[in-house]
């Protein structure tokens, strides 16, 4: 290996970066005393990059070439850039590599569609095998399912990779088609429901058989694209909601646009990605997966769209008055969830705790509760302080609005003028 | 006063926790031998680590509570903080003395720190799954070091041994100055007599471990965005004192 595979793995990684992904997480596969390697369940994170994501795995493309022309990708057809890929040895050898000295928990590949998605798919089945068999390789595979390819390429796929994902990207049929003219929802969703199919095949096989292969352990996961579209939030988590529950996905991902490609007519011109939106996108999924509440709680007719300002919790809160104050000592788990500043770590804490004794303000602090904004959601053991139905949900909105939103109001204002004497303040004022 | 001494292993810790229960002597300090130093109208006692006693204080623990709780008493115990014998002791004494279910009492302070603490070592110990960074000598040993707030080094040799069953290596603690050796057998505790720097020489670096670490750099800064720049973020995750030990993050080396 030489100079060539650094210059090779810059573009390559570079232009893979977009996918968000890097979980590592979702499968234990021990060493068997041989091989090299093993899979821990609940995924260890490497390094961090300069924006503050985890790098855990080795996110790179099998090449960039590629036959499609999608508007929102920085490898389409048509665009310019330095063109290359990497032979399935050298892939290998960078995997172990990386992976002896501890850089990394695996390997994440996608690719550009070359010749045609069967064979682009071969070729990248071709690398997780090679480091499944010949190098005896235990840690984490992920592979990218490339829309439209056939069954057994899948198939393939499935048993030698953790986790597979097919990216949806927009999150709309019309505008799909839109912006990639050569992708079709179709092509998308066979992949997917041939994964999810396959994935329950084996498992009830592997039931009856105890050395039926596993498939995709880690399941599979998909990624949306935020902000290239007019699409709504209701949209996205909608189809996000009907992901998990149809198809099973482990993860949805959420990715702010980047004007990768600003020349194109047909995207929006921003001036930096939506990084706001694409956080809440993510809060509000936690909430229907792990804080029991239903998308049209979230997001419906009337508020289509995630508020910037609040958490969908807190939003939620402000919009349901009714639902408070909870009980600290006496509701459920589920209730106790749905205040604002309590997450599921504190909530399950309360209920250890308050078996043992009453619990105040103090405890709840003590736990971790933030009482900033939790405090006027609740009743403790304590006289009853003032909560949100006293305060009414505008004026509590005003007073929890963030430090630096309330500056910039502020600097809004009318500026002060100092008055004279003789002159008429209110003309003044006017000018 | 009564102050315990006793000679700062886990052993000899429980060896004090036995004394004090079978001569009813609740201390009111409890200290490490070598470096104490003598006070006025203290009643001093001298712990002697003793393995037998240690492994029936620990049955007795085990017999009241779970595995998880004993083993969060160990993992607490390699904090190393000032007063950590004390925390320790009251918080055996809650679980001797009360009945089960004292160790969920989130509203109690001494439980309350332990768990604290507790995740504090857990997540120390999980840093280093994450930043160890090995480096191949020309003998073919991977070589890691590293300097953890906490004695954690214990807690993560068996996840290492699991994962490089097929290479020889060795992870060191420079501020505590041991480490363990793995080769391809069993794992041994080794102690370097010099004081080591935390990284390998370069002339006795495998030819390929320069072109790894700069791969690695290189991939580093290739999957930044810089669109989406956050070095606060960045230095809450990664934090400033792991640098000197990550090659991607060694500005010196690139």
């Amino acid at each position: 290996m030489n100079s060539n595979v650094i210059e090779k793995l810059k573009v390559l990684a570079g232009s893979a970066k977009f996918d968000v992904s890097c979980a590592s997480s979702g499968v234990r596969r021990d060493n068997n005393g041989k091989g090299l390697g093993n899979a821990a369940a609940w995924g260890i994170c490497h390094s961090f990059t300069e924006d503050g994501r985890c790098i855990s795995l080795l996110k790179v493309m099998m090449t960039n070439y590629c036959i499609y022309d999608c508007a929102y990708c920085v490898s389409r057809r048509s665009n310019d850039i330095r063109r290359t890929s990497f032979s399935v040895k050298e892939l290998v050898d960078v995997t172990i590599g990386f992976y002896r000295r501890n850089y990394i928990e695996g390997l994440f590949l996608s690719s550009g569609v070359i010749k045609n998605p069967d064979y682009t798919m071969e070729r990248m089945v071709k690398v997780a095998k090679d480091l499944r068999q010949e190098h005896r390789f235990n840690g984490y595979i992920h592979l990218k399912a490339i829309p439209g390819a056939g069954e057994e390429q899948i198939r393939q796929a499935g048993l030698y990779a953790d986790r597979l994902s097919v990216n949806i990207e927009i999150p709309t049929e019309p505008n799909l088609k839109f912006l990639a003219p050569d992708k079709s929802y179709k092509s998308i969703m066979t992949p997917m429901s041939v994964i999810h199919d396959k994935i329950a095949e084996y498992k009830s096989e592997r039931k009856l058989f105890r050395n039926t292969p596993r498939y995709t352990p880690a399941g599979q996961s998909t990624q949306l694209i935020i902000g290239a579209t007019a699409d709504s939030d209701m949209d996205i988590l909608n189809l996000s909601s009907s992901l998990y529950k149809e198809q099973q996905l482990k993860r949805v991902y959420y990715s702010g646009y980047l004007p990768v490609n600003s020349y194109d007519k047909r995207l929006p011109a921003i001036i930096e990605p939506p990084l706001k939106r694409e956080n809440r996108l993510y809060q509000a999924d936690w909430l229907f997966r792990f804080y029991h509440f239903e998308i049209h709680e979230i997001v419906n007719e009337k508020f289509p769209d995630l508020d910037l300002q609040f958490d969908p919790k807190m939003v939620w809160a402000l919009r349901n008055p009714s639902f408070f104050p909870v009980d600290i000592n006496r509701s459920d788990y589920e209730t106790i969830l749905r205040v604002p500043g309590i997450g599921t770590i504190s909530a399950q804490k309360i209920i250890m705790a308050r078996k043992h004794r009453k619990l105040s303000m103090g405890h709840l602090k003590k736990i971790g509760v933030v009482l900033k904004r939790a405090k006027y959601f609740i009743t403790c053991n304590e006289l009853p302080s003032i909560t949100i139905n006293e305060i009414k949900p505008e004026n509590l909105r005003k007073m929890l609005l963030p430090e630096s939103t309330k500056h910039v109001k502020k600097d809004q204002k009318t500026p002060y003028i100092q008055l004279s004497l003789f002159d008429d303040p209110v003309k003044k004022l006017k000018e | 006063m009564n102050l315990l001494l006793y000679d700062k292993t886990f052993e000899g810790f429980l060896s004090l926790i036995f004394y004090s229960y079978e001569y009813k002597v609740v201390p009111d300090k409890i200290a490490d031998e070598n470096m104490y130093q003598d006070e006025i109208f203290v009643s001093k006692y001298n712990i002697t680590t003793c393995s037998e006693k240690a492994e029936r204080v620990w049955k007795g623990i085990l017999k009241k509570t779970s595995k998880n709780t004993c083993q969060e008493i160990y993992k607490v115990f390699l904090s190393e903080q000032e007063g950590i014998e004390m925390l320790l002791f009251n918080y055996m004494r809650l679980i001797i003395d009360s009945s089960s279910g004292i160790v969920d009492d989130y509203s109690n302070d001494i439980v309350l720190q332990v768990k604290n603490l507790h995740k504090k070592v857990i997540r120390e110990a999980q840093r280093i799954l994450m930043f160890i960074r090995f480096q191949r000598t020309d003998d073919d040993i991977y070589y890691a070091s590293f300097e953890p707030l906490y004695n954690v080094l214990p807690l993560t040799i068996n996840h290492f041994k699991n994962r490089f069953s097929d290479q020889k290596w060795i992870i060191y603690d420079v501020k505590r100055n041991y480490g363990f050796f793995y080769n391809l057998k069993g794992v041994d505790e080794v102690r370097f007599e010099m004081h080591r720097p935390g990284k390998v020489n370069k002339e006795i670096l495998s030819n390929e471990e320069l072109f790894f670490s700069d791969l690695w750099r290189s991939y580093y800064d290739s999957t930044n965005t810089k669109e989406r720049k956050n070095l606060k973020l960045h230095k809450q995750f990664m934090p400033k004192r792991f640098w000197k030990y990550l090659p991607e993050k060694d500005i010196l080396a690139s």
